[in-house]
Order: C-alpha cells, then sequence, then structure tokens
C-alpha cells in the first residue's frame, strides 16, 4: 500500500481559453480548458493544473468561472496557479472548487503571503510553485537559482534554501519547474530534482522537460512524488494512459481506471 | 400504468466555513442526492443525511463547529439513528482530541482516540492510495480494491476498541502513508472517510452512492 505517482496535465489558460494549441481529435472544441479537463479526467488524470497567465486583473472574472465549470464537470483535484498575491485570491478560488493554489512570484517577492495563506486553509491547499535555473559557479550552494517572470528575471536565491524557506512557512507541495528544460522536451532536470528532494519533506512535483515515454521514470526515481507535463499531453503525442503503463512496469505504483 | 416516482434523498452538507464545498456538493448530486450547502439547525437535523466537510487545522474547524451548535446537531441526529458522513477534518473531529504540535482540541467525542501528525518521510500524504476495507464494509461495496484521494497532515493512527460495549463494534478501514491510519469508519449511522469522496473520480462516487442507498 503505497501512494500512487501522480500524472498531472497542465493548461495554460487566459480569458477562460486555452491558450496553447492543442491537438486533440476528439475534442468539440479544443480551446475549452473545461472540454480539457473532461478528456483528460476520462484518460486517467490524477489531477490537473490550471496556470492563469492573465496578466491583467480585469479579465480574472473568467478564471473563476471556467475553475467553477470545471469543479462541476470533473472529480479530481483541480489545481490552479498564477497571479495570486492574497488570502482574498486564494478564498475566491477554493469557494469557486480549487482544491490547491500555486504561488511564485508573489511569494518570492513577499514570503510572509505563504504563512497567511496556510495559517488561514492549511498547508494542504498551497502548492509553491519555483521557477529555477542552474547557475554553476555564481556562488549559489545548490547550483540552482530562483527565477520570476518566467525564467526571464534572476533573484540570486539559492532554490534549496528558498524551498527550505517555504515549507517551514507552510507550504504542502512543491511544484518545480526547470527553466532550463522547460520547452526543450528533452527530459526533465534530474539533478535539479534529486538537488529538491534531498531537502524537501514535502510532495514534490516535477515539471519541465518532458518529451517522450521514457522521460517519466526517471524524474519519479530522481524523487518526484507526481510528474506534471503540458504540450506532449496537449499534441496528443502521449497520452496519459502509457506514461502510467510506463510508470507502472518500472515497478512505480499507479492508479488505473476502474474497468 | 404509473411509472413510481424514486425520491432524491434529501443531504445537507455543513457550512461552517469556508473551502471547497462545491465539490461534495456536485459529486452528491452526481449519484442522485438533492443537496443544500446550510447551517440551518432545522434543516441540517432534518435532512436524509448529513455531510460534515472540513479543511485546514483541527482546531479551526472545531471553532467553526462550535460556532453552529455543530456538535449538538451531530450528537441529535445520532440519537434518532440519522446519517452522517464526515470527510477529511470532517472525519478527524469526530475522535475524542486533536493533537498539532503543542494544541491540543477536544473533538465531538464520538470515537475514542487521537488525531496527530503522521510520521513519514513526505508529509502530507497526498495523492492517490489503496485501502483495506473489512468483509461487510457497506461503503466500500465494489470499490474495495480501487484507489482513493487523500490530502492531510495528521490521521487516527489508532482506533480503540471496548470490546464490552453492547453495540457492534465500528467498521476500521485503514490505510498506510509512513504507518497505518484510520482510512475510513462505518459505524451505525456515522460513517467517516480520511480521503476525499468527492475527489476521488468514479470510485470516490460509487462510495457516495453506497453511503445514499442506506438513507
Amino acid at each position: 500500500m503505497t501512494v500512487a505517482v501522480r500524472v498531472i496535465p497542465c493548461l495554460d489558460v487566459t480569458g477562460g481559453r486555452v491558450v496553447k494549441g492543442v491537438n486533440f481529435v476528439d475534442l468539440r472544441d479544443a480551446g475549452d480548458p473545461v472540454e480539457m479537463a473532461r478528456i483528460y479526467d476520462a484518460e486517467g488524470a490524477d489531477e490537473l493544473t490550471f496556470l492563469d497567465i492573465t496578466a491583467s486583473s480585469d479579465v480574472r472574472e473568467t478564471t473563476y468561472e471556467v475553475v467553477r465549470r470545471t469543479a462541476e464537470t470533473v472529480f479530481i483535484p483541480l489545481t490552479v496557479g498564477g497571479g495570486i498575491r492574497s488570502v482574498r485570491d486564494v478564498d475566491r478560488l477554493l469557494r469557486a472548487g480549487a482544491d490547491k493554489v500555486g504561488v511564485n512570484t508573489a511569494a518570492v517577492l513577499r514570503p510572509e503571503l505563504i504563512d497567511e495563506i496556510s495559517a488561514e486553509f492549511g498547508s494542504q491547499v498551497l502548492v509553491l510553485s519555483v521557477d529555477a535555473r542552474r547557475v554553476p559557479g555564481q556562488g549559489i550552494p545548490s547550483g540552482f537559482e530562483v527565477t520570476t517572470h518566467g525564467g526571464r528575471t534572476g533573484t540570486g536565491r539559492d532554490a534549496s534554501a528558498w524551498i527550505c524557506e517555504a515549507v517551514g512557512r507552510g507550504v504542502g507541495e512543491i511544484l518545480l519547474n526547470s527553466m532550463d528544460a522547460d520547452g526543450t522536451r528533452a527530459g526533465y532536470d534530474l539533478d535539479m530534482i534529486a538537488a529538491t528532494r534531498a531537502v524537501c519533506s514535502v510532495p514534490l512535483v516535477a515539471s519541465g522537460g518532458a518529451g517522450q515515454l521514457a522521460d517519466f521514470e526517471p524524474a519519479v526515481a530522481a524523487g518526484a512524488d507526481a510528474v506534471l507535463a503540458a504540450s506532449v499531453f496537449h499534441f496528443g503525442q502521449l497520452r496519459i494512459a502509457e506514461v502510467k503503463v510506463a510508470l507502472g512496469a518500472a515497478g512505480h505504483p499507479v492508479r488505473r481506471l476502474r474497468t | 400504468m404509473t411509472t413510481p416516482t424514486t425520491r432524491r434523498p434529501r443531504v445537507v452538507i455543513l457550512d461552517y466555513g469556508s473551502g471547497n464545498l462545491r465539490s461534495a456538493q456536485r459529486a452528491l448530486e452526481r449519484v442522485g442526492a438533492d443537496v443544500s450547502v446550510t447551517a440551518e439547525l432545522a434543516v441540517a437535523l432534518n435532512c436524509d443525511g448529513l455531510a460534515v466537510p472540513g479543511v485546514g487545522a483541527f482546531a479551526s474547524c472545531m471553532r467553526g463547529l462550535h460556532a453552529i451548535d455543530g456538535p449538538r446537531i451531530i450528537d441529535r441526529r445520532l440519537a434518532g439513528a440519522r446519517p452522517v458522513l464526515g470527510i477529511c477534518v470532517g472525519m478527524q473531529v469526530l475522535f475524542d482530541r486533536g493533537v498539532e504540535g503543542t494544541q491540543e482540541t477536544d473533538g465531538c467525542r464520538q470515537w475514542p482516540g487521537v488525531v496527530d501528525r503522521l510520521t513519514a518521510p513526505v508529509v502530507p500524504h497526498m495523492g492517490w492510495n489503496t485501502v483495506a476495507a473489512p468483509p461487510g464494509s457497506r461503503l466500500f461495496d465494489g470499490v474495495a480494491s480501487e484507489r482513493f484521494y487523500f490530502v492531510h497532515s495528521f490521521a487516527a493512527r489508532s482506533f480503540p476498541v471496548h470490546d464490552a460495549a453492547p453495540f457492534l463494534p465500528p467498521m476500521v478501514t485503514w490505510a498506510e502513508h509512513g504507518e497505518p491510519f484510520v482510512a475510513a469508519v462505518e459505524n451505525g449511522a456515522l460513517s467517516a472517510t480520511q480521503f476525499h469522496p468527492e475527489k476521488s473520480g468514479d470510485a470516490g462516487a460509487v462510495l457516495l452512492e453506497n453511503w445514499l442507498s442506506q438513507l
């Protein structure tokens, strides 16, 4: 009896629509996040992540609506990240039907946000999203630096130290995104996963770099509790079920759908 | 010829604070319940089934419950053998007490035992896990071998049963994360799950349907 490795598709949404193109033959509306969520649920996704990439707050209402409709359609956990700056933002998302929320830049700028959210709602709702990159020979002990603004801005902060601090403040899960691997489809950054696992006592979700079936198992072997991917799923290049079969064949526990 | 109308069981989700109650509401509606989300005493007392959700800290959930007279609602329902289902922290608060760090909080005292922090390399216990349901379990009928979605750092790690009690002993379902803990209890009109059936896909739907069938 062991908890299963979770396989999590991530959807970028703005203005109530999925941003990156999708190529699913059986989709009625490839741009509708709710429809995508329904398909992924049916395919065996263990959880869904929505990343709200909306820059301005006035179109954020559409995100609440998407969360609301998704929670009414699928019955698996839903994490929503992007632009969360306050306890009030979290409350609204939870009430709309999110189970977890992800914070990133706002927590880097003001770490007390983590204490405030976990005091109000508990650690289990709070995911810290960390966009990290390799910075060898720059005096950062772990060799990985926290970035903001989609990897464009370095903070000079050690990713491992930041994760330890955040867990101490009450984060319940880490979403570790390698900015070097992101978009390359060349595999997860296994060194980054292993370095994080060594210091991280909360669940660890690996993100960035998944390109083929063989990429997932090493991420789990390196210490990830869950694997997240976007484009390989959206373009139908890989199916959730095949990833689970591959993980299961390697001896990792996975959740199979009821037949 | 007339078509018999099947009555939909009326279920109340006890609303005593913030959090995601929408999923529980929709999941119960999906399996045929007529659901309202309220803390109104008369409605909560008289409905066919009362679901008690709960997320966050044991102490804050107890505070929220006391504010709406929740422990008394549960007591009075059970006195009349009217079903109650606790979910996640809504299950934990049914035990004697909760221990969070140095803080000890009295629970609803329906069951003996203490809820405290799980000992495991990775906590919270987050994800889909298997359970060991006892033979004859009605809640797990047809889904005993499925995985359910857990997200919690605290749990009841023992369930002291008094053999001398003149009642049927509670049926306890166990799960394991670092150590064994109570995943579900079926005890007459009072049932509870540590996991989230409303987030456990089709397996969770069957479990909720099994509960509704007892109302």
